[in-house]
């Protein structure tokens, strides 16, 4: 890069970046520039996902990106001072981006150019690959798209781990007046943060992907349905996909196919449940989050009735790699049945917290400890749930589990989301099952009885078991409770959130108040 | 948002904009909701009234959500996180001091209007446990500290 050039600086814009200050050290960066009559670009990106080193800026440097962090307002003189601008050292200097150990070991597919790129600049997309999955996609027809998605091996992200293909052959193949595409970005799960970051970091790439799977389809709208609590989410996806509109990515005529499609971000109200797919139709359609009966798929009858695909915003945002680099480059990651790879969040008591892309196969043990380098409060490792409030709780003896859909089943988990939240040994685990009874009730759409009085009662039971009242009466209660929740509620709010109660009990009965033996007889 | 005083014709006016929209009765709510910070109750036939519904329909749909206020909320909205991340770090005893200093629960007001103290079930920064959000702004790591350096630098 040629010195005279503009000096190039990068602050993000990402929420969690935000939440430590960004937007000071953006304003002290301007400001200290200013004052030093340095006349210099700022450029507001994504996180890079290290979130133990944000707010993280970053220069370029003779072409290279350099990185500094975690920075505050006050270090900003003294970096300017030691010429940060130029990429010279400094005490929060952590070398090119690159080469930073925790980013260097991913394997960056679905978040490619998040924290790269700036993710409301369409020429920085296009840039960066942006659209060579939609135009190779354009090219490749329907059915040719069905067959590389279906040769990846992708699936669902959102927690189900359904076959994404699959989804969009039955569109396809359902005929149609009208058809939808949707994008789950309800994001509910504690612990969970990738979609956010994709849609904070890098927009264009979720606007691609459902217009890859509409034209694929033959659907013509598309609707984002966005939680609440991610209001930079909306500002980020609302001038995104007017960027698009403008430059006819989106619209009337597609890239010059011939081909409609447009779509719109719809915010939520603060519902969980409305995370579950036929709940969150309901809820576009303008009514209570209400669960409803499977058949018939959205696939077949979704939204107002039509056929809909309906995916996780990583699920989407995954196909304009698969189209662009092909399915088998995709398949080539991960394992067995897990193909591809996870954008894996870690989170809670853990040192370094954040979101690191790996293909399937990763341990647990590997993430919490090389990863995370272990708790941030430096006590030992006691709890590790995977998959969000519905998802097992697992002891240290357990940590040597593979992050794969199949592997976390058999050991009575589930892969979620990909969330994992760490607790260090102050943790009370009959609390958090109790509290995982409480979500339950607090969250229930009120369907089923089994999860809408279940709950309730569960959470009395626990009460009971850890006050020391007739313990072997309820504990046998409980189970019979978790019971009938697991096996006759109709959706997974209810059927799933046994397992990090059932878990708790199982791996520390010594918190209710338990003898081993006791908790034995409730598997 | 926080403007407590509202009247019926700009909550008509609204409905009308709307009324067209596929699903239009959540997008309705959510404006009203983020324009006024609640959902006064004589919305509710305004609303029936333009989209042909029965009000007992709005009604339901007001109640189901956790987003939609039926009370005007404080001058100031705090939300804290209690979701399992940010109980990981410590959110329970920071609800704690948080509920002491300012002498209410979870969905209450302060008497003098100042601050609605409302819970969250993870706002997507478990990376920055425990979080918090007041008004529009999002804080990371919050010790019961900066806490009350935020309480004191609201007027
Ligand atoms: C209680 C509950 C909450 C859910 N929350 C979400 C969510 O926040 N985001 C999501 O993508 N899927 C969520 N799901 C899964 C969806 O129902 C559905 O499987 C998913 O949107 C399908 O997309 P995918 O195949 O790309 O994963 C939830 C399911 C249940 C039962
Ligand atoms: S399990 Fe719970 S949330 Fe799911 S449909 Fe039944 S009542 Fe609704
Ligand atoms: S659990 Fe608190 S922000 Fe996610």
């Amino acid at each position: 890069m040629k010195t005279s050039m503009k000096p190039v600086v990068f602050v993000p814009r990402d929420s969690g970046a935000l939440s430590l200050g960004a937007e000071d050290v953006a304003r002290a960066i301007a400001g200290e520039g200013a004052g030093r009559g340095v006349d210099l670009t700022l450029v507001r990106n994504g996180s890079r996902g290290l979130y133990w080193l944000e707010p993280m800026v970053e220069v370029v440097a003779d072409g290279r990106r350099i990185a500094y962090g975690p920075v505050d307002a006050e270090s900003v003189p003294g970096l300017f001072e030691a010429g940060f601008l130029d990429g010279r050292p400094h005490d929060l200097c952590l070398g090119p981006t690159d080469e930073i150990a925790l980013l260097k070991k991913q394997e960056r597919l679905t978040f490619a150019r998040v924290g790269v790129i700036d993710p409301v600049s369409l020429d920085d997309y296009l840039a960066h690959g942006g659209y060579e999955g939609l135009a190779r996609a354009a090219r490749l027809g329907a059915e040719q798209v069905v067959t590389e998605v279906m040769d990846s091996g992708l699936r669902g992200r959102g927690g189900a781990g359904f076959p994404c293909a699959i989804k969009l052959r039955t569109v396809m193949q359902t005929a149609a007046d009208q058809k939808y595409v949707v994008c789950n970005a309800d994001e509910g799960d504690s612990g969970t943060f990738a979609d956010r970051m994709i849609m904070e970091g890098d927009p264009f790439v979720l606007i691609e992907g459902m217009t890859i799977a509409a034209l694929c389809a033959g659907a013509t709208r598309g609707y984002i349905y966005l939680r609440s609590e991610y209001p930079h989410c909306a500002r980020t996806l609302k001038a995104a996909i007017a960027a698009a509109r403008a430059r006819g990515y989106l619209g009337k005529n597609v890239l010059d196919t011939g081909r409609q499609f447009d779509l719109e971000v719809r915010v939520g109200a603060g519902s969980y449940i409305c995370g579950e797919e036929t709940a969150m139709l309901e809820s576009l359609e303008g009514r209570r989050g209400m669960v409803r009966y499977k058949p018939p798929v959205p696939a077949v009858c979704g939204l107002f009735g039509k056929p809909t695909v309906i995916n996780n915003v990583l699920t989407l945002a995954t196909l304009p790699i698969i189209l662009a680099r092909g399915g088998a480059f995709y398949k080539n990651y991960g394992v067995g049945r897990s193909r591809g790879t996870q954008p894996i969040q870690l989170a809670g008591n853990v040192k370094r917290p954040g979101l690191f892309e790996k293909a399937f196969g990763v341990t647990l043990r590997e993430m919490v400890y090389e990863y995370g380098g272990g708790t941030a409060s430096g006590r030992p490792v006691r709890a590790v749930q995977v998959g969000g409030p519905l998802g097992a709780y697992f002891p240290q003896s357990m940590l040597d589990v593979a992050l794969d859909y199949e592997e976390l089943a058999a050991r009575d988990g589930l892969l979620g989301h990909g969330g994992i939240v760490v607790f260090d040994d102050t943790v009370n685990m009959a609390e958090m099952a109790r509290y995982a009874m409480e979500f339950c009730a607090l969250e229930s759409c009120g369907k089923c009885t089994p999860c809408r009085i279940g709950s309730t009662r569960g959470v009395e039971v626990i009460d009971r078991i850890v006050g020391g009242q007739n313990q072997a009466a309820n504990l046998l209660l409980l189970r019979e409770l978790c019971d009938t929740m697991t096996n006759a509620s109709l959706c997974a709010l209810g059927g799933l959130t046994p397992l990090p109660v059932l878990s708790a009990l199982k791996y520390f009965p010594q918190d209710f108040g338990l003898g081993d033996e006791a908790a034995g007889e409730v598997r | 948002m926080n403007t407590n005083g509202w009247d019926k014709a700009s909550i008509s006016a609204i409905a009308q904009e709307l009324k067209d929209q596929p699903g239009a009765l959540m997008v309705i709510l959510r404006r009203i909701q983020d324009e006024l910070g609640w959902i006064p109750q004589p919305s509710v036939p305004l609303i029936a009234d333009a989209l042909n519904l029965s009000r007992a329909e709005v009604h339901g749909v007001i109640s189901f959500y956790h987003d939609f206020r039926d009370h005007p909320p404080g001058r100031h909205v705090l939300r804290l996180c209690r979701a399992e991340s940010c109980q990981a770090m410590g959110a329970v005893a920071l609800a704690r001091h948080v509920k002491d200093r300012l002498g209410i629960d979870f969905g209450q007001t302060t008497a003098d209007g100042r601050i609605t103290l409302d819970a969250v079930y993870c706002l997507g920064n478990c990376a920055c446990s425990p979080a918090i959000t007041m008004d529009d702004d999002i804080y990371g790591r919050v010790s019961p500290a900066k806490i009350d350096k935020l309480l004191e630098s609201l007027e």
